[in-house]
């Protein structure tokens, strides 16, 4: 890792949050969306990105967070992934941060269950936390298969 | 071009050539005298040795400068091809093929030189007997003098001002018996200069070159799936603005709409071209593995091919290489009997193998059928029990057809198979679950004695399909036409009256036949009204469909179109819902689900997986099943009727010897677990009150087999239920019902596709207490059970 990295960070439920930016194809307003019954609660849905079918992951739920309020339109931050483009939706978009590898840390140990093994750690910024997103786990959903979807 | 570009292209174009090579050599060891195919494998080899030397691969250089020093030979008729030459050719070309490959992922042309190989190709090209004409040849002849578009005579007359009547006296000499080559004659007398056949000999062998570079381009494969989704963009936008022209009332936006609507279908059809290859492109290797695979078993067999210009998409083709090249090698491995056998039979020495490929109804048929021996049913079946893959009551209901097709289950083949000839092998369990994955099937039939032919139907291409819309809880959907048989719209009151329900499942009486129903919505939890569609005054609009040979209607909200769609893969996180066959961007840009019919179908369990699966995993698969679906334990009663129980109420499955069978008073009881256990004849409770009085003093014959017992938990108690047989344990959601026919009986259901009897287990107890005294609770012996 060289000395200092970009950052796109984006707000869920206050907290922000970031990805490498070197990760992310872009940021868009909210697209119309195709909902996929039987899918995990976490996926939205799929949206057409000039032609090419997205997954839209609801990041919120997919964090353990609250869910968003009803109305709330939210952001589409599209990442690269393994399994190419997907869309993490987010409450609202923040800057393109500039941080160096000292401010890193690892996330504290009482950060557990599920929501530790997503995020890679903490960058502590002038006035706030930032969470480093593992976009691959983050996007990766194999534990949740067409039965934990609930029948 | 850089070093790395040229030495890619050269490893592209070699691997094309040396897959010809395979084809030519196996079709010149039939027919030695094919000039032209010699000659063909005659540039090839020289091709590769020349651009390998150019590039600095020497060893690559050495093996193949020895294989064109044999076939100079060959194409100069100084030598015939026989076994020994084609085999020593052949292994060349693997050598080439490996050295290729080494260069391909390490640059470099590899450490081994071919020693063995090198001596023996130089060995036979020693002639057989007498000096050779090896050096008479002026160094320019001996490039391609066969095989080539415009003659020999043609050019020189042309260039060289040699007359008609010098070639013809030339001929006339080649006609008389003379060895040498036109060029050399020519020369001899005087007629043309030797520079002069030297420059013709270059004419004609650019012209040779020229013809085949001229026709095709070579493309990446990248470019063009970039151009594929890019028509597929067009082919939205196109129905975008078909929808918007229908509501403008403008004439002439119209017509141009019209035209785009032309253009774009044109172009579609136009790339989905260039993606097409023929099958034939992988059937050019079956007659080597034909020859290399019977070869090695000591057989004879002939292959023909038929449609080989049937085209399919480059996918397709891909995909279906692999479980090709194993039901040709499962044909001549399993299938064609040895010779010594075949003239016993009075057939020929040799087997014959025939490759059919045709278009039939938007797909494409391929067919692999040998003359051989034919599957043996016996042992079909006989195998499959033994590796408990169907029970012996489905064995012995199970039709030929259905025993043939066991051989694609999973579990069937093993390697150890390879060695006892019986049915076909090894991993036909892959070929049809690789077949399956493109949306094709694979069928099996045999004729005792005649032999056996494997049929795969593939569909033409995945990239683009016509699909029929429909409207479900406000989403659209699309589904594939191939699986659409009809629309059936119901209204008003005929509504309440069209659909029925079999206890609880609805169905619909199309032209007199049931068609169970499966209500989109519930199957996709998208409407909290499950009875929605049932109850509504409106129209139900039923899709009738078929998935693996069985009907069913779909109900859903709205049927549109149909529209030709992009089928876009769903990604790995998707990939799990077996529902969705994919997804496609709609004329408005929206997305919508492809739906998956046959997924659909067995969701909906209008299909069951259950005959597919060894009794094993159905174990397993119960303990996981949820929802409606209900695991039932399959079991033969009185009379050999089919019957079953849920699951759920059964504690164990035992079986007793006879002797342990104790009467106290006139019930059966055996000891179990410290407690006894009373046993409950479902012979004796459902007989006709008289009758079984009298059966009831009757204790167990001494000689009889041990008895099956399925131990029950019932209301607090626990017995034993001494039934026939314990056939199967099954997933099932049971849907189709009637009312029973006999009492004890609770109605009759329809599982794993068969009339079967659902046991009143209170009704039997009743009957059972009814002659008996009560049985003393047994909590503990049930917990324990448990």
């Amino acid at each position: 890792m060289e000395h200092t990295s970009q950052f796109c960070t984006f707000y869920l439920d206050k907290l922000l949050f970031g990805v490498e930016l070197k990760g992310v194809q872009e940021v868009i307003r909210s697209l119309e969306m195709t909902r996929v019954p039987l899918a995990p609660e976490v996926v939205s849905g799929l949206i057409n990105l000039r032609g090419q079918i997205v997954t839209a992951v609801n990041l919120r739920l997919r964090l353990e967070l609250e869910p968003a309020p009803p109305g709330a339109d939210a952001m589409n931050v599209v990442v690269r992934s393994e399994d190419g483009a997907v869309s993490l939706l987010v409450d609202e978009i923040g800057d393109v941060v500039e941080v160096e590898e000292s401010s890193f840390e690892t996330p504290p140990e009482t950060l557990h269950g599920s929501v530790r093994s997503m995020i890679l750690g903490i960058h502590k910024l002038d006035d706030r936390l930032m969470h480093v997103l593992d976009i691959e786990k983050a996007c990766r959903m194999t534990e949740v298969a067409e039965t934990a979807a609930g029948r | 071009m850089s070093d790395d570009e040229i030495v890619k292209d050269f490893l592209v174009e070699s691997y094309e050539n040396l897959d010809r090579l395979d084809r030519d050599l196996v079709g010149l060891e039939k027919n030695p005298r094919d000039r032209e195919a010699l000659a063909g494998v005659f540039r090839t080899i020289h091709t590769i040795k020349g651009t390998c030397g150019f590039l600095g691969f020497a060893k690559l250089e050495k093996v193949a400068h020895v294989g064109e020093n044999l076939l100079t030979r060959l194409r100069d008729r100084q030598l015939v091809l026989n076994p020994e030459i084609t085999t020593a050719l052949l292994g060349m070309v693997d050598a080439v093929r490996q050295m290729l490959q080494e260069i391909e992922s390490t640059g470099k042309d590899g450490e081994i030189d071919y020693p063995d190989l090198r001596e023996t190709l130089t060995r036979l090209q020693q002639l057989p007997e007498g000096p050779g004409r090896d050096g008479t040849m002026p160094a320019a002849a001996s490039g391609t003098q066969t095989g080539v578009p415009a003659s020999m005579g043609e050019i020189l007359m042309q260039r060289a001002g040699v007359t008609p009547m010098q070639i013809q006296i030339a001929v006339q000499e080649q006609e008389k018996g003379d060895p040498r080559r036109l060029g050399e004659i020519l020369v001899d007398q005087g007629a043309a200069g030797a520079g002069d056949v030297v420059d013709a000999l270059r004419v004609q062998q650019s012209q040779g070159v020229q013809s085949a570079v001229d026709s095709t381009v070579r493309v990446n494969v990248g470019l063009l799936d970039k151009v594929m989704t890019l028509v597929g963009e067009l082919v939205l936008a196109r129905n975008q603005v078909l929808q918007f022209a229908g509501r403008m009332k403008d004439a002439s936006f119209l017509a141009v709409s019209q035209r785009l609507n032309l253009i774009t279908t044109e172009l579609q059809e136009g790339v989905m071209k260039t993606r097409m290859q023929p099958i034939g492109n992988i059937w050019g290797q079956f007659p080597r593995t034909v020859r290399d695979v019977a070869l090695g078993c000591g057989k004879q067999v002939n292959i023909v091919m038929e449609g080989k210009e049937t085209e399919l998409d480059k996918t397709i083709i891909e995909a279906i290489k692999d479980p090709l090249t194993h039901l040709v090698r499962n044909s001549v491995d399993h299938g064609i009997e040895l010779p010594e056998q075949r003239v016993k039979a009075g057939k020929d020495r040799a087997g014959r193998l025939v490759l059919r490929a045709f278009h039939e109804g938007g797909q494409v048929n391929i067919e692999i059928s040998d003359d051989g021996g034919g599957l043996n049913v016996e042992r079909i079946r006989h195998k499959a029990l033994e590796r408990g893959l169907i029970s012996a009551e489905q064995a012995k209901r199970m039709t030929e057809h259905e025993i043939f097709n066991l051989i694609f289950l999973p579990g069937f083949s093993t390697a150890e198979k390879i060695t006892n000839v019986s049915g076909r092998g090894v991993g036909m369990d892959v070929v049809k679950t690789n077949v399956e994955r493109i949306g094709g099937s694979v069928d099996v039939q045999s004729t005792a004695g005649q032999g056996t032919t494997v049929r795969v139907k593939i569909p033409l291409t995945l990239a683009i399909i016509p699909a029929l819309v429909v409207t479900c809880g406000g989403d659209r959907y699309a589904i594939p036409q191939v699986s659409l048989l009809e629309l059936v719209r119901i209204e008003g009151e005929k509504v309440s009256k069209g659909i029925e329900l079999v206890h609880g499942a609805p169905v619909y009486r199309l032209r007199g036949r049931l068609l169970p129903l499966v209500y989109l919505n519930r199957e996709l939890r998208v409407s909290a009204d499950a009875n929605s569609a049932l109850t509504s005054d409106g129209a139900v609009n039923i899709v009738v469909l078929q998935a693996d040979e069985r009907q069913f209607g779909l109900v859903v909200d709205q049927i549109h179109d149909t529209e030709e769609i992009v089928v876009k893969p769903l990604r790995k996180q998707l990939k799990t819902i077996k529902t969705f066959a994919g997804s496609s961007i709609m004329g408005d840009g929206k997305v919508a689900l492809i739906l998956d019919v046959l997924g659909l179908a067995q969701r909906a369990s209008v299909v069951t997986k259950s005959r597919e699966r060894t009794l094993t995993d159905k174990v397993t698969d119960a303990a996981a099943a949820a929802g409606e679906k209900r695991t039932f334990l399959l079991f033969s009663g009185p009379g050999d009727s089919r019957m079953a129980i849920p699951l759920s109420t059964l504690a164990r499955l035992e079986e007793f010897p006879v002797a342990q069978v104790e009467m106290s008073g006139n019930q059966w009881v055996t000891q179990y677990r410290g407690q006894i256990l009373p046993l409950i004849r479902l012979s004796v409770a459902m007989e006709e009150r008289r009758a079984r009085l009298l059966a009831l003093q009757a204790p167990p014959a001494a000689d009889a087999g041990p008895i099956q017992v399925l131990v029950l938990n019932h209301e607090g108690r626990s017995f034993g239920l001494v039934v026939e047989q314990i056939l199967d344990i099954v997933d099932d959601r049971a849907d189709v019902k009637s009312a029973a026919t006999r009492p004890s009986v609770l109605y009759t259901v329809v599982i794993g596709d068969r009339v079967t009897e659902l046991l009143d287990i209170t009704a039997v107890l009743a009957s059972a207490d009814s002659s008996v005294a009560r049985a003393t609770p047994m909590g503990r012996a049930a917990g324990a059970a448990n």
